[in-house]
């Protein structure tokens, strides 16, 4: 048969620098490096490159780097490489083409085209090192109003809610789409942290219920691993509908991934591929989805919020309506430029909207009907900075969830090859001797920092602004202005352009 | 005294270790100088792989060193760090030290040096260069 494929990348080694130590040849999975003795040399065969890194990073002489190929077809704007190339890879294999991580289309980026406003002269900006400086949030319902009994005591009930010592958790990923040190980096970053971190759909692991007071679990469409004491080990649990990266689908994890430990912690077969179907099969409605709510919440006595994650699709408002009004605390919306462990490449592509745009239409709805205070608002599917983060909470929303950016802390090079299963950095694998490169203890401390740092980067945004406790930040869109949007997106968004 | 430990649990068996060691006693300012072109001088630390498991090995600095003990010409020493040192000048070469090893942490040195053996990063202030610069976290530097 012949291969039509040629490689993406060529690997570079700059033979005045290597000095054939062979950790190239050692460290990539994808066997790109060889060394031949008998003719004392190394060569990379570059059509099993990822890019990810590995080997230029691990390098000591720093003797490698990757290149975008030159090689190249006669040029059409319409035709592209990559169109031609799929085309020739369902050719070859007659199946739906796969992908991991967020669409790298060119879409755009609405958090680029939205500017943070400052105080200058009329009020004053608030310095955060000298000066107080709150973001602890609460995440779930809130009340109306607040009563009080004749003692002075709170009459009002009061709903479960989450506390956030900072606006961040980590999103959803399940044990067997990442490995079991990324998963304890997670949750050992999210105790020091205050915050949270979400199991996925995949169970949790026994090693991994000890850090239950920072745990969300999460109950998706395929129940794997769903039982009495794992809901109980959640602060909250999540109800996944949809996901950002593939929304209106299931998710597929292959029978080899699922080795013992997973088997178990998911109780279903060694071997056998976890499919979890696309919709809940007993959710056809709000009024069904109203019924898995409080079945979680009586299962629970009452004491956890419950979250419902969905994917931000066109009618996102209307949905989150009716979610606000099923009984659910907290509604969690996936952007389209979300990543995934792996998903069909038409579907990430193509389906969804961005999360500014679903984010901001759903908190103007609530507000409209008068239930915002009835949910709390998570947005995730490509939160990258700090400043995404400022522009999430002016836009609406009470917290946000990071995957991308943990998992880059992490060591991840987004070389998207995920659904392979052969991640060199120990991230999306289960092969024992590659999950061993990621070392927890390494591992977690990068994700304490990275969050700390965005911390102190909100608490600078927000006391330039002159605002010093994030509630009065959270739907406060007159702090921000666009730049470069049409009316139409500017009136979704429900902001002024700059200069306004 | 601190010594260099190796937690097999993390340990890759990159060998990178070997390669910042041989680095390290060189002298050079540029890493691929000390190699000459691919040319790899024994290292101070060695890295054992067998059955999946992988393990750095180097002098552990005995309390009761034999190699010391063994040596004829008095070129062995300990310090003021507890790292046991090789003194050039007085070592014979007759390699009694490396057969004495119940570790095999001390080696040929090559052409530059009668034997090979961690010193600690002595002219490195101390600092080893396999901890510096594992990647995986797997060699520390600390008391027992």
């Amino acid at each position: 048969m012949i291969d039509y494929i040629q490689p993406d990348y060529e690997v570079v080694r700059n033979k005045d620098l290597c000095i054939k130590c062979k950790v190239c040849v050692r460290q990539c999975a994808n066997e790109v490096h060889v060394y031949d003795e008998k003719r004392d040399v190394l060569f990379a065969d570059n059509s099993k490159c990822v890019n990810c890194h590995r080997c230029v990073t691990l390098c000591p002489a720093k003797a490698l780097k990757i290149v975008k190929t030159d090689h190249c077809f006669k040029p059409s704007a319409n035709y592209t490489k990559e169109i031609i190339y799929d085309i020739y890879r369902q050719a070859d294999t007659g199946g739906v083409l796969l992908s991991s991580m967020g669409t790298p289309k060119d879409y755009p980026v609405y958090w680029d085209k939205i500017l943070i406003n400052a105080s200058q002269v009329t009020n004053p900006s608030i310095d955060p090192l000298r000066e107080p400086m709150e973001i602890k949030t609460f995440l779930g319902r809130k009340p109306e109003k607040i009563e009080y009994a004749a003692d002075g005591s709170i009459k009002t009930e009061k709903y479960p809610n989450l506390e956030l010592k900072t606006p961040i958790m980590f999103s959803a990923m399940s044990y067997g789409s990442i490995s079991k040190n990324a998963h304890m980096c997670l949750a050992r970053a999210a105790e020091e942290l205050g915050t949270f971190y979400n199991t996925g759909e995949g169970g949790l692991h026994e090693d991994l219920y000890k850090y239950s007071p920072n745990t969300i679990v999460q109950v998706a469409s395929g129940r794997f691993g769903v039982h009495a004491d794992y809901l109980e080990a959640g602060q909250a649990i999540e109800i996944k509908i949809g996901q950002g990266a593939k929304p209106g689908i299931g998710g597929h994890l292959p029978g080899q991934k699922i080795g013992p430990d997973v088997s178990r912690t998911r109780m279903i077969p060694m071997g056998a591929d976890a499919i979890s179907p696309a919709p809940h099969h007993d959710i056809y409605s709000i009024e069904d989805l109203r019924q898995l709510v409080f079945s979680l919440k009586e299962a629970t006595d009452y004491k956890k919020p419950i979250i419902v994650k969905i994917a931000a699709v066109h009618n996102i408002a209307a949905i989150a309506s009716g979610i606000a009004r099923s009984g659910a605390d907290v509604i969690a919306i996936d952007g389209m430029r979300g990543g995934t462990g792996a998903a069909p490449s038409r579907i990430r592509d193509n389906v969804g909207i961005p999360i500014e745009l679903a984010l901001a239409s759903v908190d103007s709805r609530l507000r409209e009907e008068g239930i915002r205070n009835n949910v709390g608002i998570v947005v995730g599917g490509s939160i990258r900075s700090s400043a995404d983060v400022v522009k999430a909470i002016a836009l609406g929303a009470d917290a946000v969830y990071i995957a991308t950016p943990a998992l880059l802390a992490l060591g991840c090079h987004l070389c998207r090859s995920c659904h392979s299963g052969k991640c060199n950095w120990g991230i999306a694998t289960q092969s024992p001797e590659l999950v061993r490169r990621l070392n927890p203890d390494i591992g977690y401390k990068r994700l304490v920092n990275l969050v700390t740092a965005w911390s102190h980067e909100i608490m600078e945004m927000m006391g330039g602004m002159g605002i010093n406790s994030i509630e009065a930040l959270r739907g406060n869109r007159l702090m921000l202005r666009g730049i470069g949007l049409s009316q139409k997106e500017l009136d979704i968004l429900g902001i002024g352009h700059a200069g306004e | 005294m601190k010594r260099v430990y190796v937690n097999e649990e993390w340990c890759l068996g990159c060998r990178l270790c070997e390669y910042w060691c041989v680095f390290s006693a060189s002298g050079e300012k540029h890493f691929p100088f000390a190699f000459d072109g691919g040319a790899k001088p024994p290292a101070g630390i060695r890295v054992e792989s067998a059955g999946g498991i992988n393990f750095a090995v180097n002098c552990r600095h005995c309390d009761d060193p034999l190699c010391m003990k063994s040596c004829i010409s008095g070129a062995l020493s300990r310090d003021d760090h507890g790292a046991i040192r090789i003194d050039k000048a007085k070592c014979v070469g007759c390699h009694t030290c490396i057969a004495m090893c119940p570790y095999g942490c001390i080696v040929s040195g090559g052409e530059s040096m009668p034997i090979k053996k961690c010193q600690l990063c002595a002219s490195r202030d101390y600092t080893p260069q396999c901890v510096s610069h594992c990647p995986a976290g797997a060699i520390v530097f600390e008391e027992e």
